[in-house]
C-alpha cells in the first residue's frame, strides 16, 4: 500500500483484499465489552472537512478513537477558512500540530492529491471525498458490505445507477470492483454520464430495466441537485420514471441481489421509500461498516513503521526489503 | 528430561561471547512469525538467497505428541479437573496446539474443554519497527472467559513480549479466574518476567538460531527444527526467519 489513500486506482488486488481482510477481523471488535484497542495510542488523526458530511466524519471520528487515536475535528465552518485562509496555510498549521494522519474532504477534485504531494504536511493523507472525483473509503466499505452478502466479487455483475457524472462514489467504485474482479455496469441518462466514460473499465446503458435482471447488486446514487449548473434531465418525476428503483423494478432483480445507496437518499426520487427499506436493501448496513473499514483504513496506513505491504502472495522482495528497514529501526533502539 | 544434550552444548559453545547484551538481533526474531501466510516457497527462497543454514530437528512428530499428551496431564493435575477451563491459542500455530490440547484432555477427562484462539498483533509492543502487518481471527469460545481458568498456548515461548501482549488482549475481553501459560518449546532468551506454567521441551539456544514449530494442520508434517546461520555474514540469516512461520518470539 502506498502511504496515502487518495483513490482506489492506488490500491492493488492484494492491497484491497487486505484491507477488506483487516476489516473484517475489525468488526468482530463490535462484539466485545471493550471496543477499543491501543494500537494507534499517541498518534495523532485530523479530521479536516471542508465540506458538508455526516456519515464519513463521524465514521472516522469512532474509528480513530476505537483504534485509541487522537482526534482533532476540523470543520471549514467556524474556522480560519471563513476568513480566507488558504488550503496550504491550514495545512501547515496541521503539521506544526504533529498530524499523522490527514483525513481530508473538500469540494475541490484533487485537493488530497495536492495535500499529499506538496510537501507541506509529513502524515498519510486520506481522501474521505473531493470534489466529483474520489471517494475511496466508501467504495471500499461498499465492496466489504457485498463481499459479506456474495462471498467473492469474482465475476459478480454490479450496477451502479444514477448520477454518475457528479458522482465520487461512482468513480472509485468502477476501479475498485474492476480491481476485485467484478463486473460494473453503468447506467444512467446520456446527460449524467461524464465525457470520457467510455475509457473507464466496464460498460455504460442507458436501459435501467434490460440491465436488473442479470445484476448481483443495484447501487442507486443520489441525483446531486446542488452540483448542477444546468438541466440535466426534464423533470424529476420523468428521472424517477425511468431511472429510480421502485417495487416493480426490485421484483425483476435475481433474487440474491441486494440494493445500496451511499446516502443520503432522496427517497421518492432515485429509490422508493419502500425500497428503501425493503430486507434486501443494506443501506444502513453500509454505514455500520464503514467504521471498520475505516479503522483498516487507519491500522494498515499507520500501524506500522510503514505501511502495510501486501501479504506473501507477490515476491519476498518487498518483505525484504521491509525486514531490512526494520533491523536498522531495531539497532537504533537498542543503541 | 536433561537441560543441557551434548549438541546443545556445541551450539552453546559456539556462541560469540557477546550474546546476552544488547544487540539487534534480540528484538528481530521477537517481531517474526505473525504473518499468517507463510509458505514453505518463501522459506525456500530466503534460505537459498542467504547464507548457508544449517538445520536441525530437535522434536518428531511422536515427541510432539508425547509431550502434548504430558501437558493436557499436567494442566488437569494443576487444575484438579477440567472445570471452567478455557484454552486459548496465540495464532497461528498456538491455536491448532490449543485444540490438540483440548481433545487430548477430552480423551482423558471425558469432559469438553472449550479452546479459542486469540489475535493478539493489535496489543504487540513492536508494531512500529515493522510495517503494518495483517491480522489473525480472535475467537473466544461462547463460554466466555469471565471468571474461568484461562490456558493460553503458544507454540514457541521466547522474549515473552507476546504473552504480555495476550494478556493486556485478555484483559480487554474479560476478567478470568487465573491464567496459565502452555507453551511446546521454551527457549529462553526472555525480556519480561515471564515463565510459562507448561512447557513441551526446554530448548537451549542461541539468539542468532531460529526455532520452527511445524503442525501439521499448517505445514503438511509435524517438527520442530533449529536453524542456524554459519557464521560467515552473521547479520543476514535473521531475515530468513521472518518469512518462515513457527519462529520463535
Amino acid at each position: 500500500m502506498k502511504k496515502h489513500l487518495l483513490s482506489t486506482a492506488d490500491l492493488s488486488k492484494d492491497d484491497a483484499l487486505l484491507l477488506l481482510d483487516t476489516a473484517e477481523e475489525l468488526a468482530r471488535l463490535a462484539d466485545r465489552p471493550i471496543k477499543k484497542l491501543p494500537t494507534l495510542r499517541g498518534r495523532t488523526v485530523v479530521n479536516l472537512f471542508f465540506e458538508d458530511s455526516t456519515r464519513t466524519r463521524i465514521s472516522f471520528e469512532a474509528a480513530a478513537k476505537r483504534l485509541s487515536a487522537d482526534v482533532i475535528n476540523f470543520t471549514a465552518k467556524g474556522s480560519s477558512v471563513t476568513k480566507g485562509e488558504s488550503l496550504k496555510d491550514t495545512a501547515l498549521t496541521l503539521q506544526a500540530m504533529g498530524a499523522d494522519a490527514v483525513v481530508v474532504r473538500h469540494s475541490a477534485s484533487g485537493a488530497p492529491h495536492r495535500l499529499a504531494t506538496s510537501g507541506w504536511i509529513n502524515g498519510s493523507v486520506v481522501n474521505a471525498g473531493d470534489g466529483t472525483h474520489e471517494h475511496p473509503t466508501q467504495a471500499l466499505l461498499d465492496a466489504y458490505t457485498m463481499r459479506r452478502h456474495l462471498g467473492s466479487l469474482d465475476g459478480r455483475r454490479i450496477t451502479i445507477v444514477g448520477d454518475v457524472l457528479h458522482s465520487r462514489v461512482a468513480r472509485s467504485n468502477v476501479l475498485l470492483l474492476t480491481t476485485l474482479g467484478a463486473g460494473v455496469t453503468l447506467v444512467a441518462p446520456p446527460t449524467l454520464l461524464p465525457v470520457g466514460v467510455g475509457g473507464w473499465p466496464g460498460e455504460t446503458s442507458y436501459d435501467l430495466d434490460a440491465v436488473l435482471p442479470k445484476s448481483d447488486v443495484v447501487m442507486m446514487l443520489r441525483v446531486q441537485r446542488e452540483r448542477m449548473t444546468a438541466a440535466y434531465f426534464p423533470s424529476a418525476r420523468e428521472y424517477s420514471r425511468r431511472y429510480g428503483l421502485d417495487r416493480h423494478r426490485l421484483g425483476v432483480l435475481p433474487p440474491h441481489a441486494i440494493v445500496m445507496h451511499p446516502g443520503p437518499m432522496n427517497r421518492g426520487m432515485e429509490i422508493a421509500a419502500e425500497v428503501a427499506d425493503c430486507d434486501r436493501a443494506v443501506i444502513v448496513e453500509q454505514v455500520a461498516n464503514g467504521v471498520s473499514i475505516r479503522m483498516a483504513v487507519l491500522y494498515l496506513l499507520l500501524g506500522g513503521s510503514e505501511p502495510a505491504g501486501a501479504p506473501s502472495r507477490g515476491g519476498s522482495q518487498l518483505s525484504r526489503q521491509a525486514d531490512d528497514g526494520k533491523e536498522l529501526e531495531t539497532a537504533e533502539v537498542a543503541r | 528430561m536433561p537441560a543441557h544434550t551434548p549438541q546443545s552444548e556445541d551450539f552453546a559453545s559456539a556462541v560469540p561471547p557477546d550474546y546476552n547484551g544488547r544487540s539487534s538481533a534480540r528484538s528481530a526474531p521477537a517481531t517474526s512469525d505473525r504473518d499468517p501466510h507463510p509458505s514453505s516457497s518463501r522459506i525456500a527462497t530466503a534460505a537459498t538467497s542467504t547464507a548457508p543454514e544449517e538445520t536441525r530437528e530437535v522434536f518428531d512428530a511422536p515427541d510432539i505428541g508425547r509431550a502434548l499428551t504430558r501437558i493436557a496431564h499436567e494442566i488437569l493435575e494443576r487444575n484438579k479437573g477440567a472445570e471452567g477451563l478455557v484454552l486459548l491459542g496465540i495464532p497461528t500455530r498456538g491455536a491448532y496446539l490449543a485444540h490438540r490440547l483440548a481433545t487430548r484432555i477430552a480423551q482423558v477427562e471425558g469432559a469438553t474443554v472449550p479452546a479459542g484462539q486469540l489475535d493478539v498483533t493489535m496489543y504487540r509492543d513492536d508494531l512500529r519497527l515493522r510495517p503494518a502487518r495483517s491480522l489473525a481471527r480472535t475467537e473466544i469460545p461462547p463460554e466466555g472467559i469471565d471468571g474461568r481458568l484461562v490456558v493460553l498456548v503458544d507454540d514457541v515461548l521466547f522474549s515473552g513480549r507476546t504473552v504480555r501482549a495476550a494478556l493486556d488482549a485478555l484483559n480487554d475481553i474479560g476478567r478470568p479466574r487465573a491464567v496459565q501459560l502452555a507453551v511446546l518449546v521454551d527457549r529462553g532468551h526472555r525480556e519480561l518476567p515471564i515463565r510459562a506454567d507448561f512447557v513441551g521441551k526446554n530448548l537451549p539456544t542461541a539468539v542468532t538460531e531460529t526455532v520452527h514449530v511445524r503442525l501439521t494442520e499448517h505445514d503438511g508434517l509435524d517438527g520442530v527444527v533449529i536453524t542456524r546461520a554459519v557464521p560467515v555474514g552473521a547479520k543476514d540469516e535473521r531475515t530468513a526467519e521472518n518469512p518462515g512461520g513457527g519462529a520463535a518470539r
